[in-house]
């Protein structure tokens, strides 16, 4: 490893970096538009969702139920005629459910077993009809709890349900996606960077004279390595900040913390990008293997947005060798726990070991030559 | 740095006391596998000596970029032995490369650092001490004429400086060996004749240098020459030693009467002639060994002396693909209206004045070069001619019709081969030629006449299959002319169609474009090759977006000659009329 080499060599990487827009808006406008577009766009919550309620026979037991729904932040309601004509709306989504109050169910509401209503889901849109049951649930325990009061009777169920939410207690689905998200966009800043640019020095043919030259494989891993780390913690900056400042998510875990598991991880990204770049030595082949082998998987399998845990035993084993699952799970935690060391240090290790690895068979795989 | 040894003229090889800066010692390479599988290099047994200017050449895939690749340690030989200064490349490979200097082909330049950034990344990579930077960056870029363009981005310098740059950035520490894959393809005859001073400069203070080429002409720059095909050697020697085993083969011929052209055919169809070439007013005639002058009717024979070109062809004889001469029959009457009339032509970039002011125009059956420096407006002036660029302002007409009103009456008789050949790299032969058949607007009968009479005129059969990106250069050269051609254009736009193409299959391009060109096709065409200026009826030559000269290249040269200088060659034409332009430019600035 020679100083002057190496300087030489980051030097010109950095005056690259900034004369070249391209690595610049992948670094800091890339994230800038994926927090954007996820943390406004995309939602977990239901609200002001459109539900139909047709009541047979209205009545005073069941104006104070339909009363309850309209309360909800969760529904719109809107009373329909019928069963047909509420099939009708259904197909024509302009309801993504409705309830259906049968003529005797004022009488059967005081009887034991209590009345049954009609619940019916569009399953088209599984989350969401999930959503609407469990919501519609509860409105259905609180309407009955008033009810008994009223009656003075006591409750008919032995144990009452408390829920209380723990991590994210308002339950907004934006405090969990955004720092999944941070992962995501650090996987493809991390990866796609180095990728492009060593193919770029292939495309170009300035690789071919670098090798000629008295430097070796090291320096020019290195002199890509350094200057992309900067610019990739640069863009994780830009992204903690946003996700803070803007979205306002919590941040309960320590700076500190979240540097050291984001610098491991960028290290993972990057080897992963290099070691692409061994393999492609074209701009576009090297960009679509990034985008498939790390940005994809990362996106649908870290847990960012689905639960790992509902997924089928073969593919939760796969998960297990994604980086960006540990980085995910550590971000979360670091954004809506504190410094959990139990899941952090796990984390951190897990993604020492792929750094190395990846890193470790980059150097490896590179040879000063063109075959 | 190591005295110069004496220039002799015999082989340094045999000289005792100065062991060969590179030694192959039965060097095998192969690319590819299984049935792919391509031989690059055959046992290869090769000493090239110190000192000098050793000069590679070979036609395309002779394995000229495997043997410079494998000398600076990017490639690992298969079989065999091959020693670098003294050094095993299999052991020491980074001990060579803190030793050589190497350019590939198309240098390994910074786009978008600046021409002192640089020399300043390679003076760090190549370890030259802050301290010596300065003198070093003083005489490289006096070398190379860079200094006023320190500031300016690698990516905004023309093809010429680019490869001067790529080659100071080589020399930063003077290295004992300097490798050059093809360093002017390209490159104007000028930046063609700076080069080759740097190199001439380094071999004077001592470096070794092998240079790969594609200009037969450059071969007698060198010191001594090895001659490559397939991956063998095929001859070593000094140019001069080569071309005067050819003595008493050379020819210079004129007929009373014959065109050139014709005169050329029936020489190429004469017994015991193994070569006919367009030379001056003339042609230039190679006898196969042993032969005696054909007998033919008023035909006046003149000695000539022997070039290294003659040595090439004579070679590589056996590699040749000969086309069937074509009886002459002269192009009908009416030859003299223009077929291509341009007048004030103009073109901005913005505020930069492309094309100033062009006129000529092109009769029937002529084959007109556009002849330029990098930049002097050549691609410009094409693409309006062709009808891919707008003019600003001024007259267009293609066979009457007004390029600039009537643009789809005019194009359709234009055939235009692009630089690179414009084809379908992964799609077949027998597809390239039926899709740019369909674009043309062919169909039934007349559509399969032309596709088959394209598979038989180009020899394209054996290739049909494969796809066009695979297929030699030569016979994508072959494919894209054939594309052009399809639908019988009146008048042909080649751009630099043979740039990169090795000597052989030039020779044999030109051969056709003779006879297209006999058989009453307008042939227009731009080039970098000196020698097949020769081969146009008539040319201009531009320089910076202006016509300095037009006329036959007699004429041409006759405008360039000087007292010191009475009977200048195209090259010396060229250089002398630009630079004697660009110093009227400076002097008026």
């Amino acid at each position: 490893m020679n100083a002057a080499r190496l300087t030489g060599l980051i030097r010109k990487e950095g005056v690259q970096i900034l004369r070249d827009p391209s690595a610049l808006a992948i670094a800091f406008v890339l994230p800038l538009f994926l927090l954007l577009l996820f943390g406004y766009g995309v939602s977990l919550n239901a609200e002001h969702v459109p539900i139909g309620v047709v009541a047979e026979h209205p009545n005073p037991q069941t104006d104070p139920f339909v009363a309850t729904l309209r309360r909800s932040r969760y529904f719109d309601v809107r009373t329909l005629p019928g069963l047909a004509a509420a099939r009708e709306a259904m197909a024509r989504r302009e309801i993504g459910s409705f309830v259906w109050l049968r003529s005797d169910f004022a009488r059967q509401s005081l009887n034991a077993p209590p009345a049954t209503i009609g619940v019916a889901l569009n399953g088209v849109d599984a989350n969401t009809a999930r959503l609407v049951e469990g919501y519609l649930t509860q409105s259905w325990q609180i309407w009955l709890t008033q009810l008994q009061r009223q009656q003075g009777t006591t409750p008919a169920f032995p144990v009452a349900l408390q829920a209380r939410i723990w991590f994210n207690p308002a339950l907004r689905s934006r405090d969990y996606l955004v720092p999944g998200l941070v992962a995501v966009i650090m996987t493809l800043i991390g990866a796609l960077l180095t990728a492009l640019v060593v193919a770029r020095e292939w495309e170009r043919g300035t690789m071919e004279a670098l090798m000629a030259a008295p430097v070796t494989m090291a320096e020019i891993l290195l002199g890509k390595l350094l200057p992309y780390f900067v610019l990739g913690m640069g863009g994780m900056a830009l992204s903690v900040a946003l996700a803070v400042f803007l979205f306002a998510v919590p941040l309960l875990g320590s700076i500190l913390a979240l540097t050291a598991v984001s610098a491991l991880f960028l290290l993972v990204a990057l080897g992963m990008g290099l070691l692409i770049s061994s393999v492609a030595r074209n701009q576009f082949v090297a960009g679509q293997i990034a985008i498939v082998v790390t940005f994809l998987p990362a996106f649908i399998l870290s847990g960012f947005i689905f639960d790992i845990r509902s997924m089928p035993l073969p593919v939760r084993l796969i998960t297990r060798i994604l980086p960006a699952r540990y980085f995910v799970s550590s971000l979360q935690a670091l954004f809506l726990a504190g410094d959990v060391w139990d899941v952090v240090l796990p984390d951190m290790a897990a993604l020492a070991l792929m750094a190395a690895f990846f890193l470790g068979v980059t150097l490896w795989r590179s040879h000063k030559r063109l075959d | 740095m190591t005295t110069i040894p004496p220039r002799t003229g015999t082989s340094p090889v045999a000289e005792p006391g100065h062991p060969p800066a590179l030694r192959f010692t039965t060097v095998g390479k192969r690319f590819g596998r299984g049935a792919r599988q391509v031989a690059a290099l055959h046992d290869l047994t090769l000493a090239i000596p110190a000192g000098r200017i050793t000069g590679l050449l070979g036609p395309d895939a002779a394995g000229k970029t495997t043997l410079l690749r494998l000398a600076a340690g990017l490639l690992r030989a298969d079989t065999g032995r091959l020693d670098v200064l003294g050094l095993d490349v299999a052991r020491n490979a980074a001990r060579i490369q803190a030793r050589i200097g190497y350019m590939p082909q198309r240098f390994g330049l910074y786009d978008d650092l600046s021409v002192q950034e640089n020399l300043d990344l390679y003076a760090q990579i190549q370890g030259l001490s802050p301290a010596a930077r300065p003198a070093r960056y003083a005489e490289l870029l006096r070398l190379t004429a860079l200094g006023p363009f320190g500031g300016r981005r690698a990516g905004k310098l023309s093809g010429g400086m680019k490869q001067k740059l790529g080659l100071a950035c080589a020399l930063l520490r003077v290295p004992d060996l300097l490798l050059l894959d093809e360093p002017t393809v390209g490159v104007d005859p000028i930046s063609r004749r700076e080069l080759w001073a740097i190199v001439a400069d380094l071999r004077d203070r001592g470096v070794t240098v092998l240079v790969s080429t594609a200009y037969l002409d450059e071969a007698e720059r060198c010191d001594e020459v090895v001659l490559l095909d397939a991956g063998t050697l095929l001859a070593q020697g000094t140019p001069g030693a080569m071309a005067a085993a050819l003595a008493g083969r050379c020819f210079t011929v004129q007929h009373a009467t014959l065109d050139r052209r014709a005169l050329q055919q029936q020489l190429l169809a004469a017994p015991g002639v193994a070569d006919a070439r367009l030379e001056g007013a003339g042609v230039r005639a190679l006898l196969a060994a042993g032969a005696g002058l054909p007998a033919l009717p008023g035909v006046a024979w003149q000695a000539a002396a022997p070039a290294f070109a003659d040595v090439f062809v004579d070679r590589l004889q056996a590699r040749r693909t000969r086309r069937a001469p074509t009886a002459m029959t002269p192009a009908p009457p009416g030859g003299q209206d223009a077929v291509l009339h341009v007048a004030g032509l103009n073109r901005f970039f913005g505020t930069f004045h492309a094309v100033q002011d062009v006129s000529f125009d092109v009769a029937r059956g002529e084959v007109f070069g556009l002849l330029g420096a990098n930049g002097a407006g050549k691609t410009t002036t094409f693409r309006m001619l062709c009808g891919l660029l707008g003019a600003s302002s001024g007259i267009l007409r293609v066979a009457g019709q007004d390029l600039r009103t009537a643009p789809a009456e005019a194009r359709r008789q234009i055939g235009y081969v692009a630089q690179k050949f414009a084809l379908y790299g992964n799609l077949s032969v027998a597809q390239n030629l039926s899709f740019f058949a369909a674009a043309y607007g062919l169909w039934g009968k007349h559509l399969r006449a032309r596709l088959a009479w394209a598979q038989a005129e180009f020899e394209l059969g054996p290739f049909l299959g494969s796809n066009a990106g695979d297929i030699p250069l030569g016979y994508k050269q072959r494919l894209a002319l054939a594309c052009a051609l399809m639908h019988e254009p009146a008048v042909l736009f080649l751009d630099e169609p043979t740039s990169g193409v090795d000597p052989l299959a030039r020779s044999e391009f030109w051969q056709r474009i003779n006879q297209y060109a006999a058989a009453g096709t307008t042939v227009l065409i731009t080039t970098h090759f000196m020698d097949e200026a020769a081969y146009c009826d008539r040319l201009v030559l531009m320089s910076q977006g202006r016509v300095l000269a037009a006329g036959t290249p007699a004429e041409v040269r006759a405008r360039a000659a000087t007292p010191a200088m009475p009977d200048p060659t195209m090259e010396d034409a060229f250089i002398g009329l630009i630079a004697a332009h660009e110093a009227g430019l400076r002097r008026v600035a």
